[in-house]
C-alpha cells in the first residue's frame, strides 16, 4: 500500500464513519494512556464508534496528521470533522458537550467513566 | 528533550502576553502538560486554540516531546483565571458561549511556584 492509498483509506473512514477514533492499539487493548482514556469515555458515552490502530505502519500516522493538521494521537472525528485529542475529548465529556456532539444522551455520572467494555465495532485495519 | 522552562518560555514568547504553566506528567521529561492563559484565544474554537499551541512545537511533538497535553484558558478581566470558552462549532451546536468582551485591562496571572 502506498501513501496515497493509505490517505484515501483514512479519508474514507473519516467521511463514512459517524464516530471515528484513530488510536494507538485497539479499544480492547489500548497501547497508550491517552488512547485508553478516550476509548473509556466513548464506551461510557454509549456511542457506537469505529477505531483504527495507527501503530502497524508509521505512514498511517503521518498521513493522518497531514490530513487533520493535528500532531498527536488519539484523534476523534465525528461526522467527518476533527473533534480533538484526549484533552479536548476529556473536557467535552466533563462539560457534557461530548454527548451532544456524539448525538447520544449524557450518562448520569459523567465524571466516572464506566469500566472498560468491549468496543461496539471491531477495529478497522489497514493491511 | 527540551527542559520545562524552555517549553514555558517558547510558549510565552510565541503568544505575547500569555502565561504558561508547564508540568511534567510522568517525571520522564517527555510527557508534558501546558496550561496556557492567553487572551488571544478569544474567538478561536478550542480546536484552534490547541492547534495554536501545538504549532509552536511543530515537528517536535511525537519526537523529543512524546506527548504535550494542553489546557487553554481565556483570561477574563478581574476573574480568577477560570475559563469561558467557545464551544467547537459542530453541527447542532450553536457555539453561543463566547468569552465576554475583553476591555484590554485583563489581569495577568502571576506565575506560580516553579
Amino acid at each position: 500500500m502506498n501513501n496515497e492509498e493509505i490517505r484515501a483509506e483514512l479519508k474514507r473512514a473519516i467521511e463514512e464513519e459517524h464516530v471515528m477514533l484513530f488510536m494507538k492499539g485497539t479499544p480492547d487493548a489500548p497501547r497508550c494512556g491517552f488512547s485508553a482514556r478516550v476509548t473509556q469515555i466513548l464506551n461510557a458515552s454509549g456511542a457506537d464508534y469505529s477505531a483504527m490502530d495507527i501503530l502497524p505502519d508509521p505512514r498511517i500516522r503521518e498521513e493522518l496528521s497531514g490530513l487533520s493538521g493535528w500532531p498527536t494521537i488519539p484523534q476523534l472525528f465525528v461526522n467527518g470533522e476533527l473533534v480533538g485529542g484526549c484533552d479536548i475529548v476529556t473536557e467535552m465529556f466533563e462539560s457534557g458537550e461530548l454527548a451532544e456532539t456524539l448525538g447520544v444522551e449524557q450518562p448520569a455520572r459523567p465524571e466516572t467513566p464506566a469500566a472498560q467494555q468491549p468496543a461496539q465495532a471491531p477495529p478497522l485495519q489497514i493491511e | 528533550m527540551p527542559p520545562l522552562e524552555e517549553v514555558k518560555e517558547r510558549i510565552e514568547q510565541a503568544l505575547p502576553g500569555s502565561t504558561a504553566d508547564v508540568t511534567d506528567l510522568t517525571g520522564g521529561g517527555d510527557h508534558l502538560r501546558a496550561e496556557v492563559v492567553y487572551d488571544g484565544f478569544a474567538g478561536l474554537s478550542r480546536l484552534e486554540q490547541h492547534k495554536l499551541v501545538y504549532s509552536i512545537f511543530e515537528g517536535e511533538i511525537g519526537g523529543p516531546i512524546h506527548a504535550l497535553s494542553i489546557k487553554t484558558v481565556i483570561p477574563l478581566a478581574g476573574n480568577d483565571g477560570s475559563s469561558e470558552q467557545r464551544t467547537i462549532p459542530l453541527a447542532g451546536n450553536d457555539g453561543s458561549s463566547e468569552a465576554a468582551g475583553n476591555d484590554g485591562s485583563s489581569e495577568q496571572r502571576t506565575e506560580g511556584a516553579r
